[in-house]
């Protein structure tokens, strides 16, 4: 790939961008990519050197806020014309509606994600309530001289201490994984956006 | 490593690598890549944000006949690299902690 065909494929990647920030980063890569030709790379090898656009492209989406992306959709949406505004009026009925859908359906699937780690936490903090009881039932029934319910108390509450500790770092485990899932649903709404310019 | 300390380490490194003079993006990736390797689409947005906390200024000047962007450190900067490296104190200090007392257990 030569130094103009990084560039427009760089620029159609990042079309839902802010006009001023496409031509900030391809500045900016341009730059890079005559600083290596003259280091002596060719053209070629000064663009593989760069890594790959994908990737490129994928960072610099993750590094723009949100607000900057839907701002620029909402400003691409104020230069439509008129009949165009009209199909939107006419059909708003049925977009506000998928709309609404869309953004309930990914609500109720944050919910869904950290009501499952709320769970682990609560089932968590019972067993370690568990194991606190038999423990002391262990002790009620060995006071009172009787050895068989001792040792059966005795034996649960090993068994929900172990429980307990498992959970434990399966919660944490979990909530880790969830915090990741949440970041790349982020990344994948954006690219959504970013995608979506691409067509229109 | 933390995902928020990296990032403060590579801010600082990035201060750094322009502190004695300005400097351009492929020179400071190539002044860095000795000691810490790095992309254009990690270093870009570096410069991004320390410009717009002021720690740095950008200037286009013209070089073989193209413009080339130089960053130059401001004084907020400077003061940045200077707390970076007290805190670093710190946080040796910490670690000698740490580590005695490992050694005192084994």
């Amino acid at each position: 790939m030569n130094k103009q065909e990084f560039l427009s494929a760089l620029t159609e990647r990042l079309s839902g961008l802010p006009a001023e920030d496409i031509e900030r980063y391809r500045e900016l890569y341009s730059e890079s990519i005559d600083d290596r030709m003259e280091e002596g790379f060719s053209e070629e090898e000064a663009v593989a050197d760069l890594g790959v656009l994908d990737d490129i492209a994928r960072q610099i989406i993750k590094e723009t806020p949100m607000t900057k992306l839907v701002k620029e959709k909402f400003k691409t949406k104020r230069e439509l014309r008129g009949w165009q505004i009209a199909l939107i009026v006419i059909g708003s009925p049925l977009w506000i509606a998928v709309g609404a859908v869309c953004f309930s359906l990914l609500l109720t699937l944050f919910i869904l994600l950290w009501v499952a780690v709320l769970v682990i936490y609560v089932l968590f903090l019972t067993f370690c309530a568990c194991s606190l009881a038999l423990l002391l039932a262990t002790v009620f029934a060995a006071v009172k001289g009787s050895a068989p319910p001792a040792l059966l108390c005795f034996g649960s509450a090993l068994f929900c201490i172990g429980l307990s500790i498992l959970l434990f770092f399966g919660a944490i485990g979990t909530t880790k994984g969830v915090i990741k899932l949440c970041g790349k649903i982020l990344l994948g709404i954006k690219t959504l956006f970013v995608g979506k310019e691409k067509t229109q | 490593m933390d995902i928020q300390l990296k990032r403060g380490l590579l801010d600082v490194c990035v201060l750094a690598a322009i502190k004695n003079e300005d400097s351009y993006g492929y020179k400071i990736i190539k002044d860095m890549q000795p000691y810490v390797k790095l992309s254009e689409s990690t270093l870009y947005p570096i410069l991004r944000r320390l410009e717009s906390t002021g720690m740095l200024s950008v200037r286009s000047a013209e070089h073989n006949g193209r413009l080339r962007k130089y960053y130059h450190i401001t004084p907020a900067g400077l003061q940045r690299i200077e707390d970076f490296k007290s805190e670093w104190k710190e946080m040796i200090s910490i670690y000698h902690f740490v580590v005695r007392g490992e050694e005192e257990h084994e």
